[in-house]
């Protein structure tokens, strides 16, 4: 299965019956294998006049409680961050698939890595995070969803998959779960009726005092500070002994992976972090992996902006390159190994 | 060990789907695979590559830039890979659309004319198959019971004719 097409259905394992969308490549095997398979599992597919109507029909289902999803790739996502913010606003739980073309503007069909900032700091206007997931195989396409529904709706803050197209085009063998059900209880906020039975739940995000706006935004924020405390997840990959540590994640990890490998044949110590939760970024696992590092080296798919939360993370205690393509090129593993050796004959200083 | 390939060639002869049949029989005989597609945006006519990775240890990148095996299709494809090739790897040409001979002797260089053997044997777009029989003849990395059980898979059972000349196809592709 495609990536695209495995993620679909692991959303529909994972009981989201809702899923309103806008074609765009290299996203729309998604939307395609939804609309020939939700209908069947009694859920609702529709295809919106655009992506904006698509991000806000979002709001109105998850406003229920239903899981609901929409999906897109970069510049889709772009029309869809006003809606994002009001769902962050609403404190309603969904989830968004940016599977990453190469920007800005219209860019280009192939893969990238350049919403990077997007996602993590500014999916939208207001003080607000979405929790980043970012996989790196088909298989974590798949494991991914009902993680990203679970955690989004634990918190009721809004999750996103922050893939890009070559693991929306790629296949892999991959193990799709059984059917789970959701285990989080909505009904002390869901607006499915009261039915004269309770008080009304209101969703709202118009807020005209100062101080209740606040109030609300600190409320928010508290939960933000339990999110980056205990959900972060990254891989640390041969990092115990590392001398250059490379950060990656999703499709890059993969090429600086393959890069590491050579060069532990080659008898140089290199290691891999990759962050699964790119927000809450994983502090902690990112200063475990580079504790016996002397140089970090950052591979993404764009003109280098995770680099920003690696440096970040380690309070620029170490020095920290970067190696990329851009534009939807993708990194070539020789070259990263290129790079790597660089570093080491230089012992980290360019 | 790893192996990559690389298929390379126009929209609509058959580049992705031969690359399904190479990343099936992987997943048949219990390796590690990738398959990654790369094309343009119209569905015909435009270039169309494929790599595919098949491994006995998980795949990292599953981009290929240094193919062991290149399956080159037409010309701009033969121009753009041939000196990509890892030493020691093996390249399948169809000798009905490209012209050039390889220059390398690092290299195994195999060249049949599977465009028009496909029309001769009224086998129209089996080119890909035929390509595919011989990448198994020559290297060995699958067996014909593994290829057509993969064929099985991806051809729908309802199109029953287009399993069979796939059959025939890869026959064709090894006999030669």
């Amino acid at each position: 299965m495609k990536g695209n097409e495995a993620l679909a259905e692991a959303a529909i394992r994972a009981q989201c019956r809702c899923f309103f969308g806008y074609p765009i490549t290299p996203q729309t095997e998604l939307a395609a294998y939804m609309a020939k398979r939700m209908p069947k599992a009694g859920g609702v597919f529709l295809q919106a006049e655009s992506e904006i109507a698509a991000v806000n029909m979002v709001l109105g289902a998850a406003s229920t409680g239903k899981r609901a999803m929409t999906s897109s790739s970069s510049p889709g996502i772009s029309l869809k961050s006003e809606g994002i913010s009001y769902l962050a606003a609403c404190d309603v739980p969904a989830l968004i698939v940016n599977v990453q073309r190469g920007g800005p503007g219209l860019g280009g069909i192939q893969p990238s890595q350049a919403d990077y900032w997007q996602a993590t700091k500014a999916l939208g206007h207001g003080d607000f995070h979405v929790l980043v997931f970012a996989p790196a195989s088909v298989q974590e396409m798949v494991d991914m969803v009902s993680k990203a529904f679970d955690t989004a709706e634990k918190y009721r803050i809004p999750a996103v998959l922050l893939a890009d197209g070559l693991l929306g085009q790629m296949m892999e063998p991959v193990t799709i779960p059984e059917p789970s059900e959701s285990k989080c209880d909505n009904s002390n906020w869901a607006a499915d009726g009261h039915k004269f039975k309770r008080e009304h739940h209101i969703i709202n995000s118009l807020y005209l005092q100062p101080d209740d706006l606040e109030k609300l935004v600190l409320e928010r924020f508290r939960r933000y500070e339990i999110v980056m405390e205990n959900e972060t997840d990254a891989e640390l990959y041969l990092t115990e002994d590392c001398d250059v540590l490379l950060c990656a994640y999703g499709a890059s990890a993969r090429v600086a992976k393959t890069a590491v490998n050579s060069a532990r044949k080659l008898g140089i110590k290199a290691g891999l972090f990759r962050p699964k939760t790119l927000w809450p970024f994983p502090v902690k696992e990112l200063n475990k992996a580079a504790e016996t590092a002397r140089v970090l080296l950052d591979v993404e798919m764009s003109m280098g902006q995770m680099i920003d939360d690696v440096k970040l993370a380690i309070n620029c205690s170490k020095p920290v390159y970067f190696n990329g393509r851009t534009g939807g090129a993708v990194p070539v593993p020789a070259d990263v190994l290129e790079e790597i050796k660089r570093l080491v004959a230089t012992g980290g200083e360019l | 060990m790893t192996t990559e390939i690389l298929l390379a060639g126009f929209g609509g002869q058959g580049v992705l789907f031969a690359g399904k049949v190479l990343a099936y029989c992987a997943l048949i005989d219990g390796k590690e695979l990738s398959w990654l597609p790369s094309y343009g945006p119209e569905m015909r006519g435009g270039t169309a590559n494929c790599s595919v990775c098949v491994s006995d240890e998980p795949i990292g990148s599953p981009v290929v830039t240094y193919p062991d095996i290149l399956v080159a299709m037409n010309q701009p494809s033969y121009d753009k890979f041939i000196n990509a090739v890892k030493p020691s790897g093996s390249v399948f040409i169809d000798s009905s659309l490209i012209e050039s001979k390889c220059g390398r002797s690092d290299i195994s260089c195999y060249y049949l004319p599977s465009t028009t053997l496909a029309s001769e044997n009224a086998l129209q777009g089996g080119s890909n198959m035929i390509l595919l029989g011989k990448i198994i003849k020559e290297t060995k990395l699958f067996t014909l019971e593994t290829v057509k059980k993969a064929i099985e898979k991806v051809v729908p059972p309802t199109k029953e004719t287009l399993i069979k000349n796939n059959f025939k196809a890869i026959e064709i592709g090894m006999s030669i």
